[in-house]
């Protein structure tokens, strides 16, 4: 027995290493026909420890106060070795993290991942999403500027809508002040840098135990464990390492050669990323001309202004703002199609999906538009086209004509 | 409460709507600062520029003389005998002596720091900015700006530019009423400078702007370029890697 050997027998009688190894990568057998859209997972894993690691070495020079925060982050940039390459990795790997976030949630949407026995796979990935927001929101605050204030300002008073005399009490609650001040930034740095990320690592872990237990979905949507040789092993089963830890590190290459070509030379993406009036130092006395939310949140920012105020009251569009995001949660209950992928389903949910996809990008752009006008109209057509995918889903998705499916995986 | 919502979320607008009706350099279209941070004898100039004629009120508080010295190939000595007017040391950031108070009981509303404003203006919109001051009497210090209208800012550029007149004519606005645009400028005085070399002096600074909105831009395209390349020969053995590994799955 090899020295290698006899140390792990040692470690194994102690605690399960090897069997961990073996259930989540040597013999977790996963379907041999991953395609493209299967990257997006473990590139979230990847943000995921991209944002923990730079944003440790943030935290070593910023300083969670309102005198010196803005101060801080310029002198990351320029005076921290390499501080301007942490900062942009942080601030742009926030926005990478989030598209990479939706495509994995898109893919989900097309072979459906989400139906049974993968809903609560689907609830906590939903959950770490959910969490995801919060910690984009709360991290955004801290470089203290214009943006970063005004944003947080309008989507804390959201709150205040509450009705029943509850919103004010809770949004300041929330801000630890009467407006957005020292107390909200020094709470937000506690969030962002510890509460949620706890958060998001436990339901990361819950995400993967819970699809691990289940076994992962592929595009066919065909249930590999149906059919397993005399090893017990699925016939269309491949151990997930190698073969799927090999070619995801293709995956993540190729998605670095990208992140790189933002992150060097467009790290604003003219604006996208980094909002141009977020170098202006926060002040509480002058409001900017235009507040705008971060890209990733401007579909729903969109449906909020979508709703007009009903007696006086904003609240039913926060309240439509917050259905948006509850709708998701729903779908592997929502959804009645015997078949889960897309390339069984009839031409009714091909339809519907590509309404929806389009809507919501629509609104993620109407989300940075003026609130009048024709953008209003628009932003209403595109809302009721988004919650029509979620609420017409239990009828079209019994009526679609589907395909047959196959036995076995096709490719 | 709900009012001040309905307010901010009719403020809210894009980042990029300047172009509903408006002009993206306030009552002009911006000029387009052809400027380029590897040329260093520009920056030498913009910096010199920079520290004789704005940071007598302009401070630019994240930037320290000894960082811009190194990025710009300036000797120490010479920084600190040509371009520090009191007996600092080379590592001090570059602020100035007016008080706030005073500043603004002067101008309105104190000069403001400089050290980011070509991330939050744009350089196109310093350029057209620091070429567009026009002679109008109705404000305090004489002049008025068409990037920037009502500024509270003197045009301390008259020595080097000249003052010039801003002619607008009257135009309609497509919906049946009267609009004042901008024509054409007309010299009321020379400066010491021509035009062309006055441009030249404007495109300095505002490289310099450039550069101190953020000096990694030094470094960053370069670098860039590297880790791409790494990354594009790093994806070879790996994609073979993964080929060889998956020969036998069918």
């Amino acid at each position: 027995m090899s020295m290698m050997q006899s140390f792990m027998g040692w470690v194994d009688a102690r605690f399960p290493a090897t069997k961990l190894w073996k259930e989540h990568l040597s013999e977790y057998y996963a379907p041999k026909n991953f395609n493209f859209w299967y990257f997006f997972g473990s590139l979230a894993l990847l943000m995921l420890v991209m944002q923990i690691v730079t944003g440790i070495f943030l935290t070593m020079n910023y300083k969670p106060d309102a005198e010196m925060a803005f101060a801080s982050v310029e002198y990351i940039m320029r005076d921290v070795e390499w501080g301007w390459l942490i900062r942009y990795m942080h601030s742009t790997g926030a926005s990478a993290f989030f598209i990479v976030v939706y495509l994995h949630m898109f893919r989900g949407l097309i072979y459906g991942s989400y139906k049974k026995p993968r809903e609560l796979v689907w609830i906590f990935g939903m959950l770490v999403y959910l969490a995801l927001m919060a910690e984009a929101f709360m991290g955004y605050l801290l470089p203290w500027g214009q943006m970063s204030y005004w944003g947080a300002q309008v989507i804390i008073s959201l709150f205040g809508t509450i009705p029943f005399g509850l919103g004010e009490p809770i949004s300041a609650w929330i801000r630890g002040d009467f407006v957005v001040a020292d107390a909200t930034l020094n709470r937000f740095f506690a969030f962002h840098v510890i509460a949620v990320p706890l958060i998001l690592l436990m339901l990361v872990v819950a995400h993967i135990i819970a699809l691990h237990e289940v076994g992962s979905n592929n595009p066919d949507g065909v249930e590999i464990k149906k059919n397993k040789g005399a090893d017990g092993i699925p016939l269309d089963g491949i151990p997930f390492h190698p073969y799927y830890t090999v070619k995801d590190i293709v995956g993540v290459i190729v998605f670095l050669i990208f992140f790189a070509m933002i992150l060097f030379f467009i790290p604003d993406l003219w604006g996208w990323f980094l909002e141009k009036d977020n170098f202006i130092p926060a002040d509480p006395l002058k409001t900017p001309e235009h507040i705008v939310p971060l890209w990733y949140f401007t579909p729903f920012y969109a449906i909020l202004r979508a709703v007009p105020p009903i007696l006086n009251s904003q609240f039913p569009g926060v309240a439509a703002m917050g259905m948006a995001i509850v709708f998701l949660f729903l779908v592997p209950w929502l959804d009645r199609s015997p078949v889960r992928s897309i390339r069984y389903r009839g031409g009714i949910y091909k339809f519907a999906l590509t309404v929806f996809v389009i809507s919501f990008l629509i609104l993620g752009w109407l989300g940075t538009q003026p609130a009048g006008g024709i953008y209003l109209t628009l932003s209403q057509i595109f809302s009721i086209l988004y919650f029509a995918f979620f609420i017409l889903m239990p009828w079209y998705t019994s009526i679609d004509r589907t395909k047959p499916v196959p036995e076995r995986v096709t490719d | 409460m709900n009012k001040l919502i309905i307010a901010l979320l009719i403020l809210a607008a894009p980042v990029f709507a300047q172009a509903a009706g408006g002009h993206s350099c306030g009552k002009i279209d911006c000029y387009k600062a052809n400027t380029d941070l590897s040329n260093k004898a520009s920056l030498q100039r913009g910096v010199k520029l920079f520290v004789n004629y704005c940071m007598g009120c302009h401070s630019t508080k994240f930037m320290s003389f000894e960082r811009m010295s190194t990025d710009l190939g300036l000797s120490k000595d010479l920084v600190v005998s040509n371009l520090m007017f009191s007996d600092g040391k080379i590592g001090d950031y570059m602020t100035i002596a007016m008080p706030e108070k005073d500043a603004k009981a002067w101008f309105g509303t104190p000069p403001p720091d400089l050290s980011v404003v070509s991330r939050s203006r744009g350089k196109d919109w310093l350029y057209t900015y620091l070429k567009t001051f026009y002679a109008d009497d109705s404000r305090p210090f004489g002049v008025n700006n068409l990037a920037f209208a009502d500024v509270g800012m003197p045009h301390v550029f008259q020595g080097l530019e000249g003052m010039k007149k801003a002619v607008f004519k009257t135009e309609d606005d497509g919906h049946g009423s009267e609009i004042h645009v901008f024509d054409q400028f007309e010299t009321i005085s020379e400066g010491s400078m021509t035009e062309a070399k006055y441009d030249q002096a404007v495109l300095d600074l505002v490289n310099y702007l450039d550069y101190t909105g953020e000096p990694a831009k030094l470094v960053r395209y370069s670098l860039g370029v590297k880790v791409i390349l790494f990354l594009i020969i790093l994806l070879i053995p790996a994609y073979l890697m993964k080929k060889e590994f998956w020969k036998d799955i069918h």
